[in-house]
């Protein structure tokens, strides 16, 4: 029952808040919003079972991700955005866009019934522990773990790079 | 100790690889070394080999690695050892371990000298590979592999346009040859599904299910390939131009061993051979055609390579004679000897070339005798082998094939007697004129002539050795059994390998029949004794040929002009149809009709690349929805 | 299917769908460069719920060491993305992508 509600309430705390995010007007706010939202979506790992993953994604995204995101806005000094000037046509497009895409993929998702029919596997309360993923992650993804660790390499090389002042 | 056997093509590569890589700026004579070291290692390494075939045949297959894989289809070279592969291996290596010695003094002056020491290298890889695999396909690799090499050292000298004419010439008649090959390989591997000596052979003996019309269409098919590689009628044009390369090249790859792949390779196939009757005929014929037709036009010829190229022409027509006979063991006998004294005569003419400064006419030769000791005698030595005097390696090798002609075919039994009264009467006609009467080069020329360095008359000492004892590898059989000698070792030992002839000869019949060739051979030598040597005639100016038979031997039964006239001709005048009204209206038509059309629709297209950020999202999301929808 | 009590996968994946549609609207909608970025990062995290959802329908972690790769993969992109829209600030004192229609023919 608990999980139940549980479900409900982080489904609409993620979906108010990426629509606060979306729709606000303050850069900060939305970086806000969307951390909400990611909290949510940690509270679903967890639902989930998933708990090495919930916590990963608070460290990596709450922690890492929309911290960088905060520092970009602060260094730019973006505290409020000046106004976008956008035809009526365009933002309507864009809306009626989105929102089909939307329907069609939950239209999609309604197909899915024979999903619904499969018999449930015997639940494995450690599956999503750290201890039963780091053996999976290091036995049978080692190499994309390790090439993982090259593209960060890049990556920070690429963005140090890019940022280094004498660029521009 | 057949394992050993992978690195008998391994040294010839590296030696390849080193001289081609590392060899820039090292000294000639070091480089010289390399090459012909290598091959050195590769005949020791023959000779081990060949001792594990010495008792009794022992057919041995050896990996080498996998080539091909692909589901159950899989090939891999390997090499096969048995006798038959054993001793062409002895003599490639051997000769042509004695033929690289003898560049490094020929080619000394060359700039090109590196390059033509790792072509020979490739070379002889190639021809290893030709000798050793197990299978057409790996022989194929070699078979093509030789023909490149042996394009590449035609056009050696590049920066002449002839020699680079007759290197594609070469090229390009061997071509048609492989085509048969190939075709041949194809139907082959259609009806039996195996391309292995092995399978096809001896184990499963695969061709046994093929119907007799299938058999000769492949003999046929695999025989043409070999009509191009060893330069039998109509594909031998080529052979004789090829004397444009070097003379070690003439010597090595259009004398000793690569024109006589063909003879290997039909060889190799006896037993499918054995199968049809008509194919062996067509065989014979073609190869008693193209006896004929070089012995008669080496008479005329005044160029001293252009003779002896006729003359491997003549003698390839004969060892095809005997192939098509049947008689498989007596051909690779004729194969082994011709190796060894036309390789010798080729060097010696090397080595005259080398003393005359570049001189290759012999009406401006003569007398060379008291100049070139060393050259003088081993050459005599080879021609009196060529000729077929006892005991000289040829005479044991020729009388086998007479004798063969003699049992099979009384035809070809004549035939191959006139073949061998010209051989003679040409090769010491040739020898007259060459080292007999009076010098007649310039003034130039006789201050320079000289004896070739060591290096170079080392080989032809060694060649004229085995001229002469070579041809006691095969007694004939009547003989060597009165004598109580088992000397006619070479049949024993590839019997089983190469399907053998039933011959019964009694040894009256046989004795007669080597007097007989032996008269033969001395009428033709007395002939020319008389006309060139007695009487002192020389061969007359180009322009002083009257004689009409003559003046057609000269100009090689105009086969050149012949194939000018009826295939390229018309293929040029084809060509110019379609360059003048194809090529400008219909394909360049299409050609251009295509980028014009790319240019305009790319026109209206651009137009779409609006740079708006805004409008490549709403596309690509739009486009997601067109793709979620569709499924 | 029930993940747990009352809950099916196709809750899972109809939330997973709501949060990737509106992180497309947000991109369509927005031209502020920072919004969309989060926008992307939204529309990632839609795929991430589905995953873990359907790991947990299988019993299978292989799922889940999927979105580790999404999220290695995400920190990677924003790192870099942040750094070219520094760049892009500098250069134009603006981080508005509409600014940015010089790639055209």
């Amino acid at each position: 029952m608990l999980s139940e509600y549980a479900f409900w309430f982080l489904s609409f705390v993620a979906v108010f808040s990426a629509a606060g995010m979306i729709f606000s007007k303050n850069p900060v706010y939305s970086v806000l919003s969307l951390i909400i939202t990611f909290f949510a979506v940690a509270g679903h790992y967890f639902l989930l079972g998933a708990q090495f993953l919930a916590a990963v994604h608070i460290i990596v995204y709450a922690g890492a991700i929309m911290v960088l995101f905060l520092y970009v806005i602060m260094m730019l000094n973006l505290n409020k955005l000046e106004e976008e000037k956008r035809s009526l046509w365009s933002k309507s497009l864009s809306v009626a866009a989105g929102g089909i895409l939307m329907l069609v993929l939950l239209a999609a998702v309604q197909r899915t019934d024979e999903l619904n029919s499969i018999a449930a596997g015997e639940f494995n309360a450690a599956m999503g522990q750290t201890k039963n993923l780091g053996n999976v992650l290091y036995r049978e993804f080692l190499l994309p773990f390790e090439l993982a660790s090259v593209l960060f390499l890049g990556a920070m090389v690429g963005a140090v790079y890019l940022s280094k002042k004498e660029l521009a | 100790m057949e394992k050993l056997v992978t690195l008998i093509p391994l040294f010839p590569l590296a030696g390849f690889l080193f001289i081609t890589f590392l060899g820039k700026g090292l000294s000639k004579n070091f480089i010289g070394g390399i090459g012909s070291g290598a091959i050195f290692l590769s005949f020791v390494v023959s000779i081990l080999v060949f001792t594990t075939q010495m008792h009794g045949a022992h057919p041995t297959v050896v990996k080498a690695f996998d080539w091909i894989t692909a589901g159950t289809f899989d090939i891999d070279i390997s090499f096969l050892v048995d006798p038959l592969s054993a001793i062409y291996l002895l003599f490639i290596t051997g000769v042509g371990f004695l033929i690289h010695l003898y560049s490094i003094g020929y080619m000394h002056d060359d700039e090109g000298f590196n390059r033509f020491i790792a072509y020979l290298n490739l070379f002889v890889f190639f021809m290893l590979i030709l000798i050793l695999g197990d299978s057409y396909l790996t022989m194929f690799v070699g078979w093509e592999g030789v023909g490149l090499c042996s394009f590449m050292l035609i056009g050696f000298w590049y920066k002449d346009m002839k020699n680079n004419d007759a290197a594609k010439k070469a090229f390009i008649v061997n071509r048609i040859g492989d085509l048969g090959l190939i075709l041949g390989m194809c139907l082959l591997f259609a009806y039996t599904g195996t391309l292995r000596y092995d399978e096809l052979f001896i184990s499963e003996r695969a061709i046994g299910g093929l119907p007799t019309e299938v058999a000769t269409a492949i003999g046929i098919l695999l025989f043409i390939g070999a009509m191009g590689k060893s330069a039998q009628i109509p594909l031998h044009t080529w052979l004789p131009d090829a004397m444009a390369g070097p003379t070690p090249v003439s010597a090595l790859i259009h004398a000793a061993t690569m024109v006589t792949a063909g003879i290997y390779m039909v060889a190799r196939s006896s037993n499918l051979y054995a199968m049809t009757e008509s194919a062996g005929d067509l065989i014979m014929w073609a190869g008693i055609l193209t006896s004929l037709l070089g012995a008669t036009i080496a008479l005329t010829q005044n160029d001293i390579k252009k003779v002896l190229a006729y003359s491997t022409v003549s003698q390839l027509g004969l060892m095809f004679v005997a192939l098509g006979m049947g008689a498989y063991s007596t051909a690779v006998f004729h194969v082994i000897t011709h190796a060894f004294f036309k390789a010798l005569l080729f060097l010696g003419s090397g080595s005259v070339i080398h003393g005359m400064g570049g001189e290759q006419d012999i009406r401006r030769m003569g007398g060379l005798k008291k100049h070139m000791r060393t050259t003088h005698l081993t050459f005599l030595i080879g021609t009196i082998a060529i000729a077929g005097i006892f005991p000289f390696a040829g005479f044991f090798s020729k009388d086998q094939i007479i004798a063969v002609a003699f049992e099979e075919n009384k035809l070809m039994f004549l035939l191959s007697l006139v073949v061998s009264a010209c051989t003679a009467f040409y090769m010491f006609r040739l020898y007259f004129l060459t080292f007999h009467g009076k010098f007649r080069g310039t003034h130039e020329q006789e201050h320079h002539l000289h004896e070739s360095p060591a290096v170079m008359t080392l080989p032809l000492v060694v060649l004229a050795v085995l001229s002469v004892v070579g041809g006691f590898i095969g007694l004939p059989h009547a003989v060597g059994e009165s004598m109580h000698m088992h000397w006619h070792w070479l049949d024993h030992y590839l019997d089983g390998t190469v399907v053998m002839p039933a011959l019964h000869m009694d040894l009256n019949t046989e004795l007669m029949l080597m007097g007989l060739a032996t008269i033969i051979a001395v009428g033709g030598i007395y002939l020319a004794w008389l006309k060139y040597s007695k009487r002192g005639e020389l061969a007359l100016e180009d322009k002083d040929i009257t004689s009409a038979t003559h003046k057609l031997m000269l100009n090689k039964y105009w086969f050149d002009e012949l194939y000018n006239a009826i295939i390229r001709k018309p293929v040029d005048a084809i060509s110019k149809a379609l360059g003048s009204f194809i090529e400008p209206k219909i394909v360049d038509g299409l050609v251009e009709g295509t980028g014009a059309a790319t240019d305009a629709a790319g026109g209206k297209l651009r137009l779409l690349q609006s740079g708006s950020l805004f409008f490549y999202i709403l596309a690509f999301v739009v486009g997601l929805i067109a793709l979620l929808l569709y499924i | 299917m029930e993940l747990y009590h009352n809950i099916t996968i196709n809750h899972y994946l109809v939330l997973a769908a709501v949060l990737f549609g509106m992180g497309a609207l947000g991109i369509l909608f927005r031209r502020n460069a920072i919004i969309m970025f989060m926008c992307i990062e939204l529309m990632l995290n839609a795929v991430n719920i589905s995953l873990v959802a359907f790991s947990k329908m299988w019993n299978h972690t292989d799922a889940q060491v999927f979105v580790f790769f999404i999220m290695v993969v995400a920190a990677a992109e924003v790192a870099v993305g942040l750094a070219i829209l520094m760049m892009l600030y500098r250069n134009t004192h603006s981080t508005d992508t509409s600014v940015l229609n010089k790639l055209k023919f």
